[in-house]
């Protein structure tokens, strides 16, 4: 990561106070995961995983532990999916959904960026009718990478948007059409009905099209996202997970849990508000940050 | 309900609290674990919570407690001060200044809420008789500016902006004038959303912050913050000196426990909590009503007072 260069000091500060393994060297290092947003469940889960390891290679000395833990934790960001964009052959479809102000549009811009960079053609459906000045958010996107938007004025039905944009990307025979959602929290059951009939629009005009299902969390976020990552994967069978803001302090742990419950993966990282912020999800870089001290 | 999840577990280790007759410290240590686990889960900051429980297991411990007629309820008295103590105990209002215009800032991470919250306070404050203004002061997220406006005309307040090319500090300081002028007494200033170690743009707020003295710098907070929320409060409250927060987007299933750590950190009140997306979605906050909310316990207390 960009701001979080390398090495897990804090671990690495810990290791070094205490040669043997006890009791009280693990309860430290639950602390640690604890800390970086793992939350208790998947924190017990890991130590037991890390407790059986230990005693079965008969580790005793904790500089080994380290590797161990990193091992144990790859293992939960692991999931059976591939992790990288289903997008071809064309045309492809990424739908992109996700509670309020979690970094959608801005993932979307970036998204765009790094797809038109690599030739494709690409074309944006603003299909966040409802928030202020969302669809001009997404048209200045539009015009920083030049990439044309398709959008109806605020208010108007974000299904007919998407069946709109739809029809343009087969006319101009558009690579990846990437449709931005208003900001939705999970536990509205009005709000996620919604995405149902935007799925029925999309399976009526495009079934041609590869279908990716972006869901992005925001790492700042603690043990909400497990909630938010369950209800949208029941809406609406999500294929991957779009991890934004960990250009901050906090470390997004929470993800651990997600991606081993739910097996879905972590297919993009967010690391700041530019269109080149976008990563490919790398675990052990990953676990290396949230083992590192801030 | 914010809280509802802690609420449930914590009242489920008191039922077996006082079911018991007498306790002894590993009856208290196992049920303080309970707690921890509940209060870790609803995302309140770890060492926010070793504190809570040390100071609650030590008071528990004594001898007063342990060999009272009701022990169990003692310690779920013990529990429901030191809740208070960690919420705040009265509901803190906006500090109007005596020579309007009162200057609120808005500050905090990216999407947390303020450009939406600032709408919703100017609304709250005009049904109050006040005359509010909105300024325009992030020139860096996209349509930013647009996105103030257009609150600003659902809520027929005015919105004071000279676009993005203009230095945040010089448009503070020309809304302001612009409020004198036009009879603004409030002035609402909306600013980026940025990173705490984002030291540049810190400085901007710093820079904003000398040059028009607001009244009311507010901490807007997402409630569905994690661990980082302690990091966050603290480095914009070190940095700018914070006088309360906003916690917005209660109305997801929220645990709600950055409220707890973003007060136990900077010791400044939540003023105002965001429940929903439309604008009259603001509600000023009573600390004292929520810890006995959480703890389920407005008829326990009573009974436990007249014991
Ligand atoms: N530091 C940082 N900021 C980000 C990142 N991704 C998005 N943001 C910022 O987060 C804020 C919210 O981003 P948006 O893209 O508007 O979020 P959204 O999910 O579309 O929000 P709504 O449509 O309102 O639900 C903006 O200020 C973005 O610039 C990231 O990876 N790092
Ligand atoms: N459900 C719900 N959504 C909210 C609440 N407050 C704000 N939002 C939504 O959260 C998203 C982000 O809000 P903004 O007001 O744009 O946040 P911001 O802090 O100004 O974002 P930046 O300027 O990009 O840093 C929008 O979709 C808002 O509608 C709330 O209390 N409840
Ligand atoms: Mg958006
Ligand atoms: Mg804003």
């Amino acid at each position: 990561l960009k701001t979080r260069q390398g090495i897990t000091e804090k671990i690495d500060t810990l290791l070094k106070s205490y040669k043997k393994i006890d009791e009280e060297f693990l309860e430290e290092l639950e602390e640690i995961l604890i800390m970086s947003d793992v939350g208790m469940d998947t924190t017990l889960k890991i130590m037991d995983k890390l407790r059986e390891k230990i005693n079965d290679r008969k580790i005793s000395e904790t500089s080994e532990v380290k590797e161990v833990l990193k091992e144990v934790m790859i293992e939960f960001l692991t999931t059976s999916k591939d992790s990288s964009l289903n997008i071809s052959p064309s045309p492809a479809i990424i739908l992109v959904i996700g509670v309020n102000g979690v970094g959608k549009t801005t993932s979307i811009g970036k998204i765009a960026y790094n797809l038109k960079s690599q030739g494709k053609k690409v074309l944006l459906a603003a299909g966040d009718t409802f928030r202020a000045a969302a669809i001009d958010q997404l048209k200045v996107w539009g015009e920083r990478i030049g990439v044309n938007v398709v959008h109806q004025s605020e208010g108007s039905d974000p299904g007919a948007v998407v069946f709109d944009a739809i029809q343009a990307a087969k006319a101009r025979k558009i690579d990846v059409l990437i449709c931005d959602t208003a900001g939705r929290l999970h536990n509205k059951k009005n709000l996620m009905n919604e995405l149902s009939k935007i799925f029925k629009i999309i399976d009526r005009e495009y079934p041609e099209a590869k279908r990716e299902v972006l869901l992005v969390l925001d790492a700042t976020t603690g043990q909400n996202a497990i909630q938010q990552a369950k209800t949208f994967k029941e809406a609406a069978n999500i294929t991957g997970i779009v991890l934004t803001k960990l250009d901050g302090t906090a470390k997004g742990g929470v993800i651990l849990g997600i991606t081993s419950e739910l097996d879905v993966p972590v297919k993009l990282i967010g690391i700041g508000e530019g269109k080149e912020d976008l990563q490919p999800f790398e675990p052990e870089e990953f676990i290396e940050a949230l083992l590192s001290e801030n | 309900m914010i809280f509802e999840g802690l609420a449930e577990k914590l009242q489920n280790t008191f039922k077996k609290l006082k079911g018991k007759g007498k306790l002894s410290e590993k009856d208290v240590k196992a049920a303080m674990r309970e707690v921890k686990l509940a209060l870790l889960e609803a995302d309140v900051n770890y060492k926010v919570v070793k504190n809570f429980i040390n100071k609650i297991t030590q008071r528990s411990i004594g001898h007063e407690v342990l060999e009272s007629l009701t022990p169990g309820q003692q310690v779920i008295k013990i529990v429901n001060e030191e809740l208070t103590n960690l919420m705040g105990t009265t509901q803190s209002k906006i500090n109007f200044a005596s020579k309007p215009p009162t200057i609120i800032m808005l500050v905090g991470l990216q999407g947390a809420g303020k450009t939406t919250t600032g709408g919703k306070l100017g609304g709250l404050l005009k049904k109050m008789g006040k005359r509010p203004l909105l300024v325009a002061c992030d020139v860096y997220r996209p349509a930013a500016i647009k996105q103030l406006h257009v609150v600003g005309e659902k809520l027929d307040i005015p919105v004071f902006s000279m676009g993005d090319k203009v230095n945040p500090v010089n448009i503070a300081k020309a809304g302001i004038e612009h409020a004198k002028k036009y009879g603004n007494d409030v002035v609402i200033i909306d600013t980026a959303g940025r990173l705490h170690i984002d030291e540049k743009l810190m400085d901007e707020l710093k820079n904003i912050k000398s040059e028009v003295n607001p009244h009311e710098i507010l901490l807007v907070v997402d409630a569905m913050t994690g661990q980082d929320a302690v990091n966050v409060a603290e480095t914009f409250n070190s940095q700018l000196g914070i006088d309360g927060v906003i916690l917005t987007k209660l109305d997801g299933d929220t645990r709600g426990g950055a409220a707890l750590s973003v007060r136990a950190v900077t010791d400044k009140p939540i003023k105002y909590i965001g429940v929903g997306e439309k604008l009259s979605d603001l509600e000023p906050f009573y600390p004292d009503r929520m810890a006995s909310r959480i703890l389920g316990m407005g008829d326990i207390l009573s009974l436990i007072e007249k014991a």
